[in-house]
């Protein structure tokens, strides 16, 4: 089975917001609160339990305009967020109960029959994706619209898509497109279009690639996100000398007082 | 250049936020509140240097209370259980072995509580038990805190049957596999905690990765030995040594955090987490070392009143230090310029 990915064009965003409706009312997913940022139009900040979808509203320095009444443009440049669905998912690694899964399509599931809620997989999460409702107790995130592509159907956030900024195809046919759509915008003048896909890290690239202009970090994309199981040899390492520490240091201890024992430390005499 | 962006947690906050914002655009025609603006316009900007509006990309730990005191109560518990097997294994004093057994114990039934009581679904702890998987943390400890409690437990009933009933064969092997199992999970139960929290995205946690279990470690053996000498094992020369390891590997421990400049370390030292953590950390090392230090110069019973109040501090530095760790997480999360690599504002 080819597996799937998303690929998100800034350059075509714009702006709409279909994508979180789709993907809200296919999911059943909960409202994420009607409040307002004060300091953005995007008034939902970032992807979590309840915005499995999330249009980023990247405002720009602005350009110099026509004229008259407009001395000077606002640009904006908009994109969709979505779980990355990692090569190397943090959070799959990390589930302790096997909740979350790898699918056929290449993303990362998490079941929501099995998850106990224990919370582990968000502190393992490299995009801070993955969150644990309060009110329901388990975590949730992007599904990569596993029960959609199962019948054949692509993913609600694409299919609303109206300008095509997100497209969902087999992995390599979209990153041959993704590398053609950057050449073709570097070629129509837009210097500063890139691919984001943390190909290069420990998290071995994402099925949620995103082309975006300018620096990945204006759109809150770290430019060197790690999975979090890199940490795991020098921390059991750790683990390994502080019990080898206190064994021996424990008996150290109990030796040099059995040595010294009678003398000053006279041994209680009561038990068995 | 960076401005200080904490994006409100509050929503009622947000709303008067954007209602002063708009007071002072109708006022002024622009806005001085935050972010980076070109001149006139009217809401901060997204850049590399301000990231996405500073709202941090992590999302900070879903744990609630019980999982810092369960890293204290395991840390204790893990810690007891080794004093008490390798005290018995030695031919210590047997009132010492019993009351580290009880701990021990006491723990064993405590953590999974702690632990279960914060699950989002505790109904559904056993789906714990449907994998074993060595490269998750989590799932590690799970079953580590499985075979500790069972261990810790059983040596602690068979050895109260003992008592009471006199000895027998099967309460012997009962006792005996039960104290080789609770010593066996024992030590990496007292500083597995240690690689949960390494093994993160959070970066205040995993820059120390190669540190924190050998802390939680020690401050877990802190920790067993001041309960132990609350239990009016004053005397021992044992828990003397051992309470001064751990107090001093604790001293050493602060001066390396201290010392290591790195912006991923800055909850730890700076803000409310700092002063938390510094508090546990002069806590858990230099009081108890200073105490037990004078005790070993100091007349018998002036001896024993300076350990019992080295074991008070050791055991609240202890338990402080736990909460401040993951109380710095927090605030490690909230950081949005550590994952993006922005540098923060020179203190």
């Amino acid at each position: 089975m080819p597996t799937t990915a998303f690929l998100t064009d800034s350059t075509l965003c714009i702006g709409c917001k279909a994508c979180e409706v789709a993907c809200k009312e296919w999911n059943a997913v909960e409202e994420d609160g009607f409040n307002w940022s004060g300091f953005s139009y995007d008034n939902t900040g970032a992807v979590g339990h309840s915005t499995w979808r999330h249009v980023k509203f990247v405002e720009n320095a602005p350009e110099p305009g026509f004229g008259g009444n407009a001395p000077e443009l606002n640009t904006w440049s908009f994109s969709s967020d979505v779980c990355k669905h990692c090569e190397n998912a943090g959070c799959l690694e990390a589930c302790p109960t096997g909740s979350i899964v790898r699918t056929e399509f290449g993303g990362v599931y998490v079941q929501p029959d099995v998850c106990n809620g224990c919370g582990y997989c968000v502190v393992a999460c490299p995009f801070g994706v993955v969150e644990r409702n309060p009110a329901d107790g388990r975590a949730f995130k992007c599904t990569f619209c596993y029960d959609r592509q199962k019948a054949g159907l692509i993913p609600a956030c694409a299919k609303a898509c109206p300008t095509e900024s997100i497209k969902f195809g087999e992995m390599e046919t979209l990153k041959a497109n993704a590398a053609e759509r950057v050449r073709e915008l570097h070629s129509r003048g837009m210097k500063d279009a890139t691919l984001y896909d943390a190909a290069g890290g420990s998290v071995g690239g994402t099925h949620a690639l995103f082309i975006v202009r300018g620096d990945p970090r204006s759109y809150n994309l770290p430019p060197r996100p790690e999975v979090p199981t890199v940490y795991l040899k020098k921390a059991w390492r750790s683990s390994a000398l502080g019990a080898v520490l206190l064994l021996g240091g424990t008996l150290l201890a109990f030796l040099s007082e059995r040595n010294h024992g009678p003398r000053k430390f006279p041994r209680a005499s009561h038990g068995a | 250049m960076a401005h200080d962006i904490v994006f409100p947690e509050d929503f009622g906050a947000r709303e008067r936020k954007l209602l002063e914002i708009r007071r002072q655009a109708e006022k002024q025609g622009e806005l001085k509140t935050r972010g980076i603006r070109p001149p006139g316009a009217p809401f901060p900007m997204a850049s590399p240097d301000t990231g996405y509006y500073g709202i941090p990309l992590l999302k900070e730990p879903a744990w609630t209370w019980e999982i810092p005191l369960y890293f204290f109560v395991g840390g204790a518990a893990g810690a007891a259980a080794v004093v008490g097997a390798i005290a018995d294994y030695t031919g210590g004093d047997r009132k010492l072995v019993r009351d580290a057994r009880w701990i021990a114990a006491a723990g064993s039934v405590i953590s999974p509580a702690l632990l279960i009581a914060d699950l989002g679904r505790p109904e559904r702890f056993l789906a714990m038990l449907r994998v074993f998987k060595p490269r998750s943390p989590m799932s590690v400890g799970v079953w580590t805190l499985l075979g500790f409690s069972g261990g810790a437990a059983a040596a602690a009933f068979a050895g109260f049957l003992r008592e009471r009933y006199g000895p027998s064969l099967p309460l012997r092997v009962l006792e005996n596999a039960g104290q080789a199992a609770s010593l066996a999970f024992g030590l990496p139960f007292s500083n597995y905690t240690g690689v949960l929290l390494g093994a993160t995205a959070i970066p205040a946690w995993n820059e120390n990765a190669s540190e924190l279990p050998i802390h939680f470690g020690a401050s877990g053996l802190a920790a067993a030995v001041g309960l132990l000498e609350l239990l009016g094992h004053r005397k021992s020369r044992a828990l003397q040594m051992l309470g001064l390891g751990a107090s001093i590997f604790e001293c050493w421990e602060g001066a390396r955090l201290e010392s290591r400049q790195l912006p991923g370390l800055d909850p730890l030292k700076h803000g409310p987490s700092g002063v938390i953590t510094r508090t546990g950390g002069a806590l858990s090392g230099p009081v108890p070392a200073v105490l037990r230090t004078l005790s070993l110069f100091s007349r018998p019973d002036r001896a024993r009143r300076l350990r019992r109040w080295a074991s008070i501090f050791a055991i609240a530095g202890s338990l402080i230090t736990r909460y401040a760790w993951v109380y710095a997480g927090h605030a490690s999360a909230r950081d949005w310029r550590q994952p993006l690599g922005i540098n923060p504002v020179d203190r």
